[in-house]
């Protein structure tokens, strides 16, 4: 690995913890009811954005105009890494992905800036909470793949079986995900106020919609565990000697328990803002390390599907690479 | 990729577009007040009633919670002490800050003037000033900043347009006006999260909001058998009828229970 890309792997780090940040920005937005403290978009109170005095960051104006200022921020860095991905980068499919993320990012601002005009509708809020995981997942994937672990000649993980658990396990953490967001802009974050029993029975003995979408959120979190627990034992027991499978297994389990004991001190504590915005963030890590175990557990797909379309990046200035890789 | 590229243009405009109504200093919603019919008429008041009374509390209502001001330097600094909530403001067993008004009764048989001067809605010490208050559809509702610091205003009703506009700049002046009957809209300021406020709004003149000893008064209402309806941002609503005949004056009360378990 040149020194090139080794700076090229770590700015998508970068980038990566700077998405973790943003996303815990904005749930101190939704935790604290600030979402619309600052009326206007793109502009704050009539100002431009990066010249709004810091004498005016008061109230709730503090996270919301907080949440624009690294929201743009992590823009920014995504066009330097989608830019840098471009001329550095010989795989078509990671220079296409800079550019994905770049054009996610973009189109996550444009939903924040409409759900603060329109006075957060539920749905835009939604899915403006769920493309930042998207987003999230991007530039997770871009810190990987970039990584030396990833680039590595250790022959890859052959496993069906593993790739089937990995990748229902971080589909069933993201639908979860959307529906704690989906809580979150319905109110119905304390629709059950009681846990582990939901009004003193295991199953809510009256329904509405919000304790449906509430009750929905926990049968979540079980499945989530059961999804969690069956691929962690699955790498514990068949590849215990992979480290690059065991550790996200570890890191998975920790966060996991982490989320559940959060998400159990949410309502307990009446959704303590920062409570709350601790869980928001820690569900978008179990997210994360779900998505890296998944994607090395696909691995050897990656390598054969490079081995197959390989071709020479374009020459713009590019520096010479030592080889084509997958 | 042309796909990609209508969905950033529709996006962009409905930004846009967004942007530009944000942006009016003047609001109002669609209107929707039922028209008065062909025959009406103005009120007489030569023969008008009046409906005087008061609101109690029973029960003792919960301890009104202090406010935690620290975010904004500006608003702690404008109020020395404890600041508490307003919800719960009785005197004596008498509550405060109810919106009393004649809910049906009056169909669309009487012509009501619009009054033109304005209501005034006041941001002070990071407190809305009046709490609750009345106003006719039409007339307009002036919303003054008075203090030193940045509030937004989030007017948020069902039936008339929601709004949301900045008032950065101390002694700013904004005008709005609704278009449609409604009991009650809650406005709030999400930069200061313990600044709210209720508005009623009504096509008649026949509200009121108990202020000391919990008293109101209805003046100059015609004749007939009416639905009076009392509100209050904790307990609810009553509703009453009553008849009064020509000049009558009838006293009414009513009684706000607080709910067990209430702290």
């Amino acid at each position: 690995m040149s020194t090139h890309e080794a700076w090229h792997a770590r700015y998508a780090k970068l980038v990566a913890a700077c998405t973790v940040l943003l996303i815990a920005a904005g749930g101190m937005v939704t935790s604290t009811g600030s979402g619309l403290s600052v009326p206007d978009w793109p502009t704050t109170y009539g100002w431009n954005m990066f010249t709004f005095p810091l004498k005016h960051w008061v109230g709730g104006i503090r996270y919301e105009h907080s949440h624009r200022l690294i929201a743009s921020t992590v823009g920014f860095l995504t066009i330097i890494l989608a830019l840098w991905t471009w001329r550095v980068e010989p795989r078509a499919w990671v220079r296409k992905l800079g550019f994905a993320a770049l054009g996610t990012v973009i189109l996550q601002g444009v939903l924040g800036g409409i759900t603060v005009l329109f006075f957060l509708p539920p749905a835009i809020s939604i899915a403006h909470a769920g493309l930042a995981q998207i987003f999230f997942c991007l530039t997770i994937t871009m810190a990987l793949v970039t990584s030396r672990g990833w680039k590595s000649n250790a022959a890859p993980v052959d496993d069906a079986l593993l790739r089937r658990a990995a990748a229902v396990t971080t589909a069933l953490v993201y639908v979860q995900i959307l529906l704690g967001a989906t809580m979150r802009h319905n109110d119905a974050g304390l629709a059950i106020p009681d846990f582990p029993l939901a009004f003193g029975h295991l199953v809510p003995p009256a329904w509405n919609a919000k304790v449906a979408i509430h009750f929905a959120h926990r049968v979540g979190a079980l499945l989530v565990t059961l999804g969690v627990v069956a691929t962690a034992g699955h790498v514990l027991y068949h590849h215990r000697g992979r480290r690059e499978l065991v550790r996200p297994v570890v890191l998975l389990l920790f966060f996991l328990g982490v989320q559940v004991t959060l998400g159990a001190f949410v309502i307990w504590s009446g959704k303590n803002p920062l409570i709350n915005t601790a869980h928001v963030v820690n569900g978008a890590l179990v997210l994360a390390t779900s998505l890296v175990l998944s994607l090395r557990s696909f691995r050897a797909g990656f390598e054969r599907a490079a081995v197959a379309v390989t071709r020479p990046a374009p020459s713009l200035g590019r520096h010479e690479l030592q080889g084509a890789r997958p | 990729m042309v796909r990609v590229r209508k969905l950033v243009v529709c996006a962009a405009l409905a930004a846009a577009c967004a942007a530009c109504s944000g942006s009016d200093s003047s609001k109002s919603a669609e209107p929707s007040s039922p028209a008065a019919a062909p025959d009406a008429k103005k009120v007489d008041t030569a023969t008008a009633a009046t409906v005087t009374g008061k609101v109690l509390i029973e029960g003792t209502p919960p301890a009104n919670p202090v406010l935690k001001m620290a975010s904004d330097p500006t608003c702690s600094n404008a109020n020395s002490g404890e600041v508490h909530a307003e919800s719960y403001v009785v005197d004596n067993g008498a509550l405060q800050n109810v919106f009393v008004w004649i809910k049906d009764g009056l169909g669309n048989k009487y012509l009501f003037d619009t009054p033109t001067e304005p209501v005034k809605l006041d941001q002070k010490g990071c407190h809305y000033i009046p709490h609750v208050l009345g106003i006719r559809v039409a007339q307009p509702l002036e919303i003054v900043n008075s203090d030193s610091t940045m509030h937004n205003v989030h007017g948020m009703p069902e039936t008339n347009r929601e709004f949301n506009f900045g008032q950065p700049v101390p002694g700013m002046k904004q005008s709005v006006t609704f278009t449609a009957p409604e009991v009650m809209i809650p406005f709030k300021c999400d930069v200061h999260a313990w600044m709210n406020a209720y508005i009623g709004v009504v096509n008649h003149p026949y509200f009121a909001v108990t202020g000391s000893g919990g008293k109101f008064e209805l003046k100059t209402i015609p004749p007939g058998t009416y639905t009076i309806e009392a509100w209050h941002e904790k307990l609810g609503r009553q509703q009453q009828s009553i008849t009064l005949g020509e000049k009558e004056s009838k006293d009414i009360t009513f009684t706000f229970k607080v709910p067990a378990g209430t702290d």
